[in-house]
């Protein structure tokens, strides 16, 4: 499926430093931003690649991850290119304006590395932070490993677009951000004709005495977001069709909800981000052992691809849901979505939440392993499972 | 009678809804005709955006974004980067704020634009204190001001954005008054003429908030100038400091009987009040002359 080596080029890059190649690449108009760690690679990198005049976004480091997104909004607004970064503590300063982006339907994209939130204090990869913005409308989508961070983000200018709405894309903490593996770098005019200047709907231009985002009525207010769920509604489309056409161009194809060997498997996992990585290699191991083991890795989180996920798992036996995450009172976020999604369906698979790696703690392939085995034909449990 | 010198060529249109009386309908009119119509803005929470007014309308002929109340200077510099790198570095980018979105909650990105000198006009509509929730304390509440939130009168000084701004050497503050619409008029056209971060604070007499007679207004603001509470000058670099006038104010007690929210005032605490302004004015002299 991949294009020969040959024809490749290669370069070892970090997770944030991929995601600022792919910006480069996408070339928008304006880029504020704020550092935070672990995102500040991506920040330093395009500032580096400025000042090479590599890359020639209007780049703006205001105080605070709220300015550089209430500028974001402003830029975007006026029809420009808008390109911006953060993580953890700097995404949830946003929160406001990130309903206020979707609100107003500007097609921003941002990185968030995912981080966990104070408190306490920590810096480890826990996707909790981007999770808990799921309600804002945002496009959500989440990355495996460098490569993927590339090609998603670039993708993501594409959705948002088209659709006239902001996309978060994601990927974790160091295990993504600062591990550095081969990432094959498509060529400038490859990106440039994906990613054609479409001509938008400008909300603030000159002469119209228009206003963007005024008061408005409940009806008005009502409409707006129903003109929201219609635009959701093409976004798995549009996705899957991104990545079908970005696999031509590269021999990568991407979808919403991507699986490995799940066609005749007994259990599968499900899960997002670099916890993909981990679960693709407990898959081989207990393949070898004659456990028909399958991943389903959920690249799309907003909006949650409902019909794929009923697709890949109406007929699985069971299904265990890896959440890096815990939504206090519930349990993971990924497996309260499924249980919804899936509620209702014929043979539905028998669900078990786990949460895995929850405050960036080491989740190694045997402990996939050996949970895959001890929940493999058992019964469904409802309660989250805290896995050590 | 005075002859108001600025052309109106219908950037502000009628129908809004300003309180009957409001002067800062009165300095929105002359400020959007000053700066024209190759301008885009944001307005931030406060009662500048409900005169600019509501889905689907707005009284102004340029584009406005109604943004969030802590960001109106991040948002003017987002706009002023996308022309920019549009090739239309030639648009004015106009803030309109209260002194609530510009003393208080505004303030960190204000500082921030200020200090990048982001090439933004920054217009604070100062009507000391909350007034578009009904009236609360702002930062920017004189010392003694009866509020919602400080009804036995208020325990703390007006901040001095100005002097706060100063330090962060923009290139141009101003302050300005409905009372005097060519002063303005001819600020606004300064401003325009210079790149980098303007300020104008406009005093604004809130007839519900100060409890001032509905056909007041501009007559309080006049009395604010010409008693030395709100003097009329120009920072340039943060260091020239150019006052209108250097004659001595007349005394605040005219000022203060046109407001309910002196009212409550013993002798002693107007007297304080009077020292307050005397010392703010000598303040004031001395930075003018201190070239």
């Amino acid at each position: 499926m991949n294009a020969p080596l040959k024809n490749r080029n290669l370069k070892l890059l970090n997770g944030n430093h991929a995601v600022a190649w792919g910006v480069r690449l996408a070339a928008p108009d304006v880029a504020p931003l704020y550092p935070i760690t672990p995102q500040t690679p991506i920040l330093e990198k395009l500032i580096e690649f400025q000042s090479q005049d590599l890359f020639d976004a209007e780049l703006l480091t205001p105080e605070s991850e709220h300015s550089a997104m209430a500028s974001a909004i402003s830029a975007s607004a006026l029809g420009a290119r808008v390109f911006t970064a953060t993580s953890s503590q700097g995404l949830l300063l946003m929160h406001e304006l990130l309903h206020y982006a979707a609100g107003a339907r500007v097609p921003i994209v941002m990185f968030n590395v995912n981080r966990t939130p104070a408190a306490p204090w920590g810096f480890w990869p826990d996707q909790i932070d981007s999770l808990a913005q799921r309600d804002t409308g945002w496009v959500q989508l989440y990355c495996e490993n460098p490569q993927d961070s590339l090609d998603t983000v670039i993708q993501a200018f594409r959705i948002a677009e088209t659709t006239e709405l902001p996309v978060m894309v994601n990927h974790d903490a160091f295990w993504v951000s600062h591990s550095v593996e081969p990432v094959d770098l498509p060529a400038a005019d490859l990106v440039q004709s994906f990613l054609p200047r479409v001509k938008r709907s400008v909300q603030m231009e000159l002469g119209t005495g228009r206003a963007l985002s005024a008061p408005a009525d409940q009806a008005s207010w009502n409409l707006s977001r129903r003109d929201m769920d219609v635009a959701m509604h093409k976004v798995p489309g549009l996705i899957d069709a991104a990545g079908r056409e970005w696999g031509d161009l590269t021999g990568r194809v991407s979808a919403p909800v991507e699986t490995d060997r799940c066609d005749d498997a007994e259990i599968v996992f499900v899960t997002m981000g670099s916890m993909a990585g981990t679960a693709r290699e407990a898959v081989n191991r207990l393949r070898d052992t004659g456990i028909r083991a399958g991943l389903v890795k959920v690249r799309l989180f907003r909006p949650l691809p409902v019909a794929e996920l009923r697709d890949v798992l109406a007929g699985v036996p069971g299904a265990l849901v890896l959440d890096r995450n815990y939504s206090p009172g519930t349990g993971g976020v990924l497996h309260q979505e499924l249980k919804s999604a899936l509620f209702g369906i014929n043979e539905a698979p028998n669900l078990f939440g786990l949460l895995t790696g929850v405050g960036g703690i080491n989740v190694p392939v045997e402990t996939l392993v050996s949970l895959a085995q001890e929940y493999r034909g058992a019964d469904p449990v409802s309660d989250p499972v805290w896995v050590e | 009678m005075q002859k108001i010198d600025y052309c109106d060529d219908g950037q502000f249109c009628s129908g809004h809804v300003a309180c009957a009386g409001c002067a800062e309908a009165l300095s929105m009119r002359v400020i959007l005709n000053t700066v024209g119509e190759n301008a885009v803005g944001v307005v931030s929470p406060s009662c500048v955006a409900i005169i600019v007014g509501g889905h689907p309308t707005s009284s102004a002929r340029i584009p406005f974004q109604h943004g969030t109340l802590e960001s109106a200077a991040a948002s003017a510099s987002g706009m002023k980067r996308a022309l920019r790198a549009q090739g239309r570095d030639d648009t004015t980018v106009l803030c309109l704020a209260g002194d609530g979105g510009t003393y208080d909650i505004g303030l960190q990105a204000l500082s921030s634009a200020a200090e990048r000198n982001e090439d933004i006009l920054y217009i604070c509509f100062d009507n000391e204190g909350y007034q578009n929730t009904g009236g609360q304390r702002s930062s920017s509440t004189p010392m003694s001001a009866v509020t919602g939130s400080t009804p036995a009168g208020n325990t703390t000084q007006k901040k001095n954005l100005i002097e706060i701004m100063a330090a962060h050497r923009v290139p141009y503050i101003a302050t300005a008054s409905p009372s005097d619409l060519s002063d303005l008029a001819a600020k606004v056209t300064k401003a325009k003429t210079i790149r980098g971060t303007k300020v104008i604070i406009v005093i604004i007499p809130c007839l519900p908030g100060w409890g001032v007679a509905d056909d007041a207004a501009v007559k309080t603001a006049r009395l604010a100038v010409e008693s030395g509470v709100f003097p009329l000058f120009e920072v340039e670099n943060g260091v020239t400091y150019r006052l209108r006038t250097t004659e001595k104010p007349a005394p605040i007690a005219a000022y203060l009987d046109q407001q309910k929210r002196y009212r409550h005032l013993s002798d002693e605490d107007r007297q304080a009040l009077q020292d307050d302004v005397d010392r703010n004015w000598q303040r004031l002299l001395w930075l003018a002359a201190g070239e």
